[in-house]
């Protein structure tokens, strides 16, 4: 039986400093550190990260250890998150979630924490100076920074079992994932193309690989599973777009989390509707609006990339009546993700406008389809382009998607506590209860553990090797009994190796 | 011919059934959003940075992943 999809997502968001010096580590770091400066948080520990090593088997030479970069901020936060400077922009990783509506929570709560840190930075920044963030991928010039997905899955399932099936829906879910954009900006990219359906999709060019800067691969194999290497193995997402729309973030992951609980319960079935040439393909969908576009599929047939996803849509609907809701976050969300995607299906075989208040690229189309009309403009204009750059600015005043009717999934006051509460449902629980309470003695934390400092030596690190304990159900009472940290290490010691009961 | 093939596939079931009433949440809202777009584009100059040209063309991202 597959293990549940325990998931989060990594956001590099675009950062534009006006007036400043041009360098956007620094600028990033100003933007994160005016939002960390004060608030309860430990700093990230190193410890055990290994993002060379290849799900193929092998490490790469010169890959280990990370570089790592500690005179740049890089905070775990008391939600659970981790919120950084990863090379030139500011990151938020999500904590580990059950499910797709609770990832969708923290993804906000993400966006929400990038808002407070503009208005922070905005009062220490010297006059005619303000920093600006965006939630998309692409400048538009050829550079692309990434919106990273993260899946658990069993150790047990063959990494080539993923690599050959998940390119099926890799592939084709951007017709309801993808962001959107104006024209193209790759080496070879059809010039003629005047909007695509992803910001992502044409900085592909492997099918399978290791990199995530150089060489984009489809699936990406690195093996870092951050819990325990003989039961989990994390797949890690590199081919979807950033999403302002809500459902879309949702049905990123809920169909996500379907079609790899699929492949790990080896009943994804034929693999007829794996593309012959997927890095083709993602292009060629991407570049079609109208969804017409026929790709090469596995058994010699073509078929759109709808298409494609209503065969899938019928074998995760097929899997649910066998195998239930347990690895898809229960019947409330699996069985509502089904009817969601069957949903946006419909509506994108009758008109792509009728789903535009679930699917960005959609509603982007739709304000620059009426904007263009209403001032005469060429698809080229660069009026086009500002507005399709506006649309993912995260200021309220000047976004363009926070202007138009999306459909929206949780309540604002939900994601106002999510920006300091952790989830309830997985380790984070513990790693973002902890550093609440105890902030002065967390000496630091990662997605595995947490290293306490009880004022007597040894640090004592708290191993978290399975992102379902240490969730409320096994921890709160536990936590609440305890009167300081020395007390929860003794406890932790006296009897389990790991937060599990209380 | 193929194409076919794989589209008489599709949610056999339930594409029967009447689709404006099962989707409440899709359906119509085309026509509704359309209105809405209009009332946002009457007011979108004030909201749009003010050279589309400079804005665009200084929004360079170099380093990231």
């Amino acid at each position: 039986m597959a293990v549940p999809k325990v998931c989060g997502i990594e956001t590099e968001y675009g950062i534009q400093h006006v007036g400043g010096d041009g360098n956007p580590v620094t600028s990033s770091s100003l933007l994160v550190n005016a939002y960390v400066a004060g608030l309860s948080r430990a700093g990230w520990d190193f410890e055990d990260e290994s993002p060379g090593n290849d799900a193929r088997g092998f490490a790469r030479e010169g890959a280990l250890p990370p570089e790592v970069e500690t005179h740049l901020v890089n905070a775990v936060l008391t939600n659970g998150a981790r919120y950084y400077v990863d090379h030139a922009h500011p990151e938020f990783s999500t904590p580990e979630c059950a499910d797709a509506a609770e990832l969708v929570r923290f993804d906000l709560a993400g966006e929400e924490v990038l808002r407070r840190s503009m208005r922070a930075v905005a009062s220490v920044l010297p006059p005619g100076q303000r920093i600006v963030v965006y939630k998309n991928n692409s400048d538009g010039k050829g550079n692309s920074y990434g919106t990273h997905e993260n899946y658990l899955m069993d150790r047990s399932v063959p990494f080539s079992r993923i690599a050959h099936l998940v390119p099926a829906h890799f592939v084709t879910r951007q017709v309801f994932c993808g962001a959107g954009k104006v024209g193209v900006e790759t080496p070879g990219a059809p010039a003629d193309v005047p909007y695509q359906l992803s910001q992502r999709a044409e900085f592909f060019e492997e099918e399978v690989g290791l990199e995530t800067t150089l060489k984009r691969p489809i699936v990406n194999t690195r093996d870092e599973p951050h819990a325990d290497p003989r039961r989990f193995r994390r797949l890690h997402v590199i081919v979807g777009d950033a999403n302002r729309a809500e459902v879309a973030t949702y049905l990123k992951v809920g169909t996500t989390a379907f079609v790899l609980a699929m492949i790990e319960d080896d009943v994804f079935g034929s693999p007829d509707v794996v593309p012959t040439d997927p890095v083709r393909a993602i292009r060629q969908v991407a570049v079609d609006p109208t969804l017409r576009t026929t790709i090469d599929l596995a058994d010699g047939r073509r078929a759109t990339a709808v298409s494609v996803q209503w065969e899938l849509f019928e074998r995760a609907r097929k899997y649910a009546e066998h195998h239930g809701y347990a690895a898809v976050g229960g019947e409330s969300v699996g069985a509502d993700v089904l009817r969601r995607w069957e949903q946006v299906l419909h509506g994108l075989e009758t008109d792509p406008a009728e789903v535009a208040a679930q699917v960005d690229w959609a509603a982007k189309l739709q304000l620059l389809q009426a904007y263009r009309e209403r001032h005469g403009l060429s698809w080229d204009d660069q009026r086009l382009a500002a507005v399709a750059l506006q649309y993912h600015d995260l200021r309220p005043e000047r976004s363009l998607f926070a202007r138009l009717a999306t459909e929206r999934l949780v309540d604002p006051a939900d994601v106002e506590r999510a920006v300091v509460e952790p989830p309830r449902s997985t380790r984070a629980y513990f790693r973002g209860r902890c550093l609440a309470r105890w902030a002065g003695a967390v000496a630091g934390a990662n997605w595995d553990s947490l290293v306490l400092d009880l004022g007597t030596d040894p640090l004592r690190r708290i191993p978290m090797m399975d992102p379902l304990r240490g969730t409320a159900d096994h921890v709160e009472a536990l936590l609440d009994q305890c009167s300081s940290p020395a007390d929860l290490v003794a406890r932790l010691s006296g009897g389990e190796r790991e937060p599990r009961d209380g | 011919m193929a194409e076919r093939e794989l589209k008489r596939k599709q949610a056999p079931s339930t594409r029967e059934e009447p689709a404006v009433e099962e989707t409440p949440a899709t359906a119509g809202q085309g026509e509704k959003l359309k209105a809405e777009l209009d009332d946002l584009l009457d007011e979108i100059d004030e909201v749009l940075e003010e050279n589309a040209e400079e804005f665009v063309r200084n929004y360079v991202q170099k380093g990231g992943e």
